[in-house]
């Protein structure tokens, strides 16, 4: 096996998958947060409307969403702004993981106890200071597993950049393997190089599991 | 020193789940005075003490705070940092450390600075017995210690009556003196309560005056010797005879 054409793109390619799930995680958990807030929140537009994004995005499989908003909308981005097409994939990713996550966080927030709302209100804690401070803390540690798990799939899924033109991972591998024809070699490498990124995030969301919970474990009356 | 009322509740009325819990309160709770709610289940004692801090909203009927009409619609926030309250089942933040509980609201609502926050909490948790345990979690401690901390949280607030719902009922036997000590503490620093309990011990020992409430009705209402060793009505002789 000759290594030097997989350090050539091997890096390259790891880097561009890190850095479109790096992003469009942020993207996609940031705007969860936002549609699961609205979603259990007081006022009612909101939730109607947080909730037909959620159905409507979790609807259309991914490949098309990015289809979609790279040749449909970009057909008419396309003719005042050049974007990267980075800004799409990311936007795909971030759009549609948005809506799971979204779910994800309503559930947080509905699983916990509503005397925590209670007692935070009874103290004088506004609605938002017991949001940020007594509720978000505890959902967020009790959604973490199921976080973790949206972070592994995104990561995955980010090989459908590959239809965007973006060279990640997946693009590479088959750039070389049509090149090479060294398809047993190649994805075997693309297939570890994914394991390579996909192994330290489990480990990481269990180790901040770990450190979160330790010492506040649900307790029962 | 006004003699009105710290709290007045005039015609108060709340369904919950279609069914009319409370029909038409009257009570008044005079500053320092130590008022023990009883009744059987279902009779709208924990449904009263909420509608105080507003947890429940009243369908109709007022309260009056100090003199005057709190609305609902205006801000309730400011209403309950006066109004300290400890629930049955403690509610303690099980994310936060005993001191943490304790400063939250103090430090966001008060906005007092940490330091000051720590030292009034450090006090009160002196207070409770729980000195050594600030840097306990919830989940690390007995049901006592919990609502021992609950009462501290509330106290933090530095509230003007405080509000207990059947705080000692989830509590083991054992542990339910530890509680009502606190309690009992806090009536003889003058400190108005209103008091949801099954215990006749603490309301006859403690309590200034006691208040039967049946089918979300005050039956009856009067010193606890009177209330609770000559009672007038057969409902409330028969509600007694359980703890006897």
């Amino acid at each position: 096996m000759d290594i030097h054409p997989y350090l050539e793109f091997v890096p390259r390619a790891l880097a561009r998958t890190a850095f479109l799930t790096v992003t469009s995680l942020a993207i996609g958990l940031v705007l969860g947060l936002l549609l699961g807030l609205a979603r259990v929140g007081p006022v009612k537009f909101l939730r109607r409307a947080a909730t037909v994004y959620v159905e409507v995005v979790r609807g259309i499989p991914l490949f098309v969403l990015i289809l979609y908003i790279y040749y449909g909308l970009g057909s008419f981005i396309g003719q005042f702004w050049v974007a990267s097409p980075y800004i799409y994939a990311t936007s795909a990713f971030g759009l549609c993981y948005a809506a799971y996550i979204a779910e994800i966080f309503r559930a947080g927030f509905q699983s916990l106890d509503r005397g925590q709302t209670e007692a935070a209100r009874a103290l004088g804690l506004s609605r938002r200071q017991a949001m940020r401070h007594v509720l978000l803390p505890q959902a967020f540690r009790n959604i973490l597993p199921a976080l973790g798990n949206e972070g592994v799939a995104l990561l995955k899924d980010t090989s459908l950049a590959s239809v965007v033109t973006i060279a990640e991972l997946t693009q590479s591998g088959k750039a070389y393997a049509s090149l090479s024809y060294r398809f047993f070699e190649v994805w075997t490498v693309v297939a570890l190089c994914y394991l390579a990124l996909t192994i330290p995030l489990t480990w990481g969301v269990r180790k901040l599991e770990a450190r979160l919970g330790v010492r506040s474990a649900p307790h029962t009356a | 020193m006004s003699a009105a009322p710290l709290i007045r509740l005039k015609g108060l009325r709340k369904s919950l789940g279609g069914k009319e819990i409370l029909r038409g309160i009257d009570l008044d709770v005079a500053r320092g005075e130590v008022l023990c709610v009883i009744g059987p289940s279902g009779s709208g004692k924990s449904t009263l003490v909420r509608c105080i801090n507003f947890l429940e909203i009243p369908d109709q009927g007022t309260v009056e705070f100090d003199g005057a009409v709190v609305h609902p619609d205006e801000s309730l926030d400011q209403h309950r940092a006066r109004v300290g309250m400890v629930f049955q089942r403690f509610n303690l933040f099980p994310h936060l450390s005993v001191l943490d509980n304790l400063t939250l609201a103090p430090t966001q609502v008060l906005g007092l600075s940490p330091d000051q926050a720590a030292s009034r909490a450090r006090s009160l948790l002196d207070r409770v017995g729980l000195a050594d345990r600030e840097r306990s979690f919830p989940a690390e401690m007995s049901g006592g210690q919990q609502q021992r901390v609950a009462i501290a949280r509330a106290l933090a607030m530095q509230p003007q009556v405080m509000l207990f719902d059947e705080v000692t009922s989830a509590l083991d036997p054992e542990l339910v003196g530890e509680v009502l000590a606190v309690m009992k503490g806090l009536a003889r620093e003058g400190m108005t309560m209103l008091v949801v309990t099954h215990q006749m011990k603490f309301a006859r020992e403690v309590g200034h005056r006691v208040v039967f409430l049946e089918g979300g009705v005050v039956a009856e209402e009067g010193k606890p010797e009177d209330v609770l060793e000559r009672p007038k009505s057969g409902r409330l002789k028969e509600f007694l005879g359980h703890f006897s």
